[in-house]
């Protein structure tokens, strides 16, 4: 497809989003991350079966501690899409990358 | 299990106002069950305070401590090595274990994370719930294995009470009658017969009404 979308995503690959924790998000928030967001499998088709269910929850979760610690629970996100939808894979890292840039950088770093 | 729940973080962070180099306990019995004060706890409230203060322009260094329990001196005669590196030490234990390491380091500050509230049970993942008050005289032989002193809100021994209505309490309709789920057990055990035997009044002096309690076995101390 060669489609392009923005070169400040880093993408980090976990064999599922169900294997992704809370404290995996607040450490690239440590590390510098003006924002993070999951991208996991269409609902309904996790291929562990609630992986993305539960990813879903976790980040609910995570914008309430994000909420409370300052940096902002806007700057989580959780997308569902298939592994066959590249065009809007693009279209979320540019959506996402937009989101973040109004954001402005992290608090967390703008402190330092 | 000792259940927990942790404070809001706005009330951690005005403990932890004054210091720059915190340590942070955990504890690896029941708040690691009840998913309060375990490492993975430890580890995100750390991240949390580490951001709120970055963020403040007053970064922190934290040293993250999971003990084995925080509850018996052999585990926490560990912190000895460090624990002076530290001004401050947050604890996520239970309040006796905090209460335990401030015992065994006089010279430090130690401050909870958690308010601790009831002994209870996982009754599925992520829903905990009360069931032993630690009266110090249990009657779960009597009462089919349901303790009245927990689960009814008066704690009475001959119930249910006037408040009870359709199974459930009259403190909050989603908390159910403690006397209707013995008076369930009996039926179902075809024992209805033990509901007619009045219960004594009960002695309280076994329980917190008699001031703080403490157990010893001669035969056990070193």
């Amino acid at each position: 497809m060669r489609l392009s979308y923005p070169a400040n995503v880093k993408i980090i690959k976990v064999p599922c989003t169900g294997r992704v924790d809370i404290i995996h998000v607040l450490k690239s928030f440590e590390n510098g991350a003006d924002g993070v967001y999951l991208v996991g499998c269409l609902e309904g088709d996790c291929h562990y079966l609630t992986g993305n269910q539960r990813a879903k929850k976790r980040v609910e979760y995570l914008k309430q501690v994000l909420d409370e610690c300052g940096i902002g629970g806007e700057r989580v996100a959780m997308y569902n899409i298939s592994s066959a939808q590249g065009q809007r894979f693009a279209e979320i890292a540019r959506e996402m990358t937009e989101k973040i840039k109004a954001l402005g950088t992290s608090p967390a770093k703008a402190g330092k | 299990m000792i259940v927990a729940n942790r404070k809001p973080f706005e009330e951690i962070i005005k403990m932890l106002k004054p210091y720059s180099k915190i340590l942070l306990l955990g504890c690896n019995e029941c708040v690691t069950v009840c998913a309060t004060g375990g490492s993975k706890e430890v580890a995100v409230l750390a991240s949390e305070i580490r951001l709120f203060r970055q963020k403040e322009g007053r970064p922190v260094e934290i040293k993250e401590v999971t003990l084995e329990r925080n509850c018996d001196s052999e585990y926490v005669a560990n912190l000895k090595e460090f624990i002076d590196e530290y001004e401050v030490v947050m604890s996520m234990a239970c309040g006796c274990g905090i209460q335990f390491v401030g015992e065994n380091y006089l010279h430090k500050v130690v401050m909870p994370a958690v308010n601790t509230t009831f002994e209870g049970v996982t009754e599925q993942h992520g829903v905990w719930s009360e069931r032993c008050q630690g009266c110090g005289n249990c009657i779960l032989d009597r009462t089919l294995g349901v303790c009245p002193v927990t689960r009814c809100a008066k704690s009475i021994l001959n119930g249910p009470c006037g408040g009870s209505q359709e199974g459930k309490c009259e403190i909050n309709k989603d908390v159910p009658c403690g006397w209707q789920l013995i008076i369930d057990r009996y039926k179902e055990m075809n024992m209805m017969e033990k509901y007619l035997e009045i219960q004594p009044i009960k002695d309280w002096s076994s329980g917190r009404d008699g001031g703080p309690r403490k157990r010893v076995r001669e035969d056990l101390e070193i």
